[in-house]
């Protein structure tokens, strides 16, 4: 009893930090990586920002759908280096 | 899925029921803000702009000349029927009412009207302004997840589409949650994603930093970029006489064709380097955008420009806060956002409710189920109870009374404050009987009130087309026949299960 418990613990703090931080990482690599090169940055970030919560909805979706907490965790952390390497490099 | 459903509708319920009811209210704001100024004459709109440019600004001459900003707000249409002044300096600041024809101020009580209580939606109160902007963010986003979550839940969406099993306890509260939800679906899962889009700067700030850097900086330079000023300038400190405003208007003419002014904002009305922002309809389609145009203040000549469209990104954030708005609405699709924001509150308070009926049909018997048993009474059925406070407070608070417009709002939360007293100390069962009894009493008596202390009762407000009112005391009668309606469904079910 006492796993499980911990298990869904694990998936409601995967689901608000790492879907905070793959929120704040995806849609700027989506942005950086297919806007055109003509779009001012300003513009860039207001769509990232407003796709954000898209990102932030599936985020939440998958860690309480993925088949184990650690599961979630792992593709959470790894889509979420993976975006911010990509913005790093594009930008 | 379906425990992150009913955890986050338990935790979060109340206060998305509260946002449903202040935003469904608030949007009929300028109809609640004429009712609470009776003293308003019945509104004429449009009206033309010259002589109201006039008296307006013969006005703030005369009554605000040392101010460093004026506003001035034209009627064109429902949602800014007055003539309204506005200004801000170091002497303070203040705003009134003007008669188009006389350019005199209209004495008005003061309250925060309908503004406020649309206000209590993303304010909330008592709270600094951070820190509301947090928790309706993090509301907004909890409410997105419980969509979501209950669209995942619910498999035979369409099956069970029209499905509605009354008495028969938990499942006919779930079949009245199902369909609240799914006949508003589309509309709910927009109100909730462009209400996020209002806070999404603060909420997402990581975001622009990856191209601005990282602090306040970086958000500061970012937000200027968005929203830069118009052909801005600093005080001269010499003085110089404000061209006449009204002579404006043949360019602006020119330039917008019959589109209308709405408003005009004077930076440094006295100054040599005077700025004139001549302001288009933010609600004249579903973008919450205007073209503006500045002027120099002291020749009047045109300074700059701004298109009401600047780049797609841009026009998706105005479409979104324009549809969340609602203001373009024609009067149809107008009372559909109404049907629809009440739907949305029916949503969170069946599910509300549901979650404690599924408890006590199962048998739990723990003090949890009891206190939010009792909560739901005192949220649900004590909100309205509330608010309809507010408005007995708009007519009986005395008008010279210290801080009037505060303990006005003041009234509101304490009169929330007793439901939730009285919630405690009765079965839930009575409380929500007494409740509903209660809200619909002082709902239906609101037009009597107004007779009673006001020049405009339902009658003269009819006979004058004064719509705003007279939609008022109507709204008032409905909401009253309502929960009276509740009242005798409730006396009824608790006559059949004793």
């Amino acid at each position: 009893m006492r796993a499980a418990r911990w298990r869904l613990a694990s998936r409601c703090v995967a689901a608000a930090l790492g879907g905070y931080a793959l929120a704040s990482t995806l849609p700027v690599a989506l942005v950086a990586l297919v806007a055109p090169a003509t779009l001012a940055r300003a513009d860039a970030a207001l769509v990232a920002l407003q796709l954000s919560f898209v990102v932030y909805t599936g985020a939440v979706v998958w860690a309480f759908a993925a088949r184990s907490a650690a599961l979630a965790w792992a593709a959470l952390v790894l889509a979420t280096l993976l975006s911010g390497g990509i913005a790093r490099v594009v930008l | 899925m379906a425990w992150l459903h009913a955890w986050l509708g338990l935790l979060l319920g109340g206060l998305l029921y509260f946002m449903f009811v202040t935003g469904t209210l608030g949007y009929l704001d300028s109809a609640i803000d004429r009712w609470m100024r009776p003293e308003l004459p019945a509104a004429r709109y449009p009206l033309p702009p010259e002589p109201a440019l006039r008296q307006a600004q013969a006005f703030l001459q005369t009554h605000a000349h040392e101010a460093r900003r004026w506003s001035i707000t034209l009627p064109i249409d429902r949602n800014e029927p007055y003539l309204r002044v506005a200004w801000q300096g170091e002497a303070g600041s203040g705003a009134a009412y003007l008669d188009p024809g006389s350019g005199h101020q209209i004495a008005t009580r003061a309250t925060g009207g309908g503004q406020t209580l649309y206000q209590l939606h993303w304010r909330l109160h008592y709270l600094p302004a951070r820190a509301s902007e947090w928790i309706v963010g993090l509301a907004s986003f909890v409410l997105l997840i419980a969509l979501v979550t209950g669209l995942i839940v619910h498999r035979r969406i369409f099956a069970d589409f029209f499905t509605f099993r009354p008495g028969k306890g938990q499942r006919s509260w779930l079949d009245a949650h199902n369909l609240a939800s799914v006949v508003s679906l589309p509309f709910q899962l927009m109100i909730t994603y462009s209400g996020l889009v209002f806070v999404m700067f603060t909420l997402m700030p990581l975001i622009p930093a990856a191209w601005y850097g990282a602090g306040n900086s970086g958000q500061q330079a970012f937000l200027n970029e968005v929203f830069p000023p118009l052909a801005p300038a600093q005080a001269a400190g010499r003085r110089a006489a404000l061209a006449p405003l009204e002579q404006l208007l043949p360019d602006v003419r020119a330039q917008w064709g019959a589109a209308p002014v709405a408003s005009i904002d004077i930076q440094d009305p006295h100054d040599a380097r005077a700025r004139i922002l001549v302001v288009g309809d933010f609600a004249a389609g579903p973008l919450r955008a205007a073209n503006i145009l500045a002027y120099d203040g002291v020749s009047g000549a045109r300074l700059a420009q701004r298109p009401a469209w600047q780049s797609a990104p841009r026009a998706l954030r105005d479409l979104l806060l324009g549809l969340h708005e609602g203001l373009f609405a024609p009067p149809v699709l107008r009372a559909l956002y109404v049907l629809s924001g009440l739907l949305g509150a029916a949503m969170i308070a069946t599910g509300m409710v549901l979650w404690t009926v599924k408890r006590r049909q199962r048998g739990d018997r723990h003090a949890g189920l009891a206190l939010v048993e009792r909560l739901n009474v005192a949220v649900i059925m004590g909100l309205p109870v509330a608010i309809a406070a507010y408005f007995w407070a708009n007519r009986l608070l005395p008008l010279g009374l210290e801080r009037r417009a505060d303990w006005e709002v003041h009234a509101l939360f304490l009169a929330w404050l007793l439901m939730f007293a009285w919630a405690a100390l009765r079965p839930a069962r009575r409380a929500w009987r007494e409740q509903a009894l209660l809200a619909a009493a002082l709902c239906a008596a609101l037009p009597l009130l107004n007779a009673l202390t006001s020049a405009q009762h339902l009658g003269r407000a009819l006979a004058q087309q004064d719509l705003a009112m007279a939609g008022f005391d109507l709204a008032a009668l409905a909401a009253g026949a309502l929960f009276a309606g509740m009242a005798r469904a409730l006396a009824r079910r608790q006559a059949l299960s004793g």
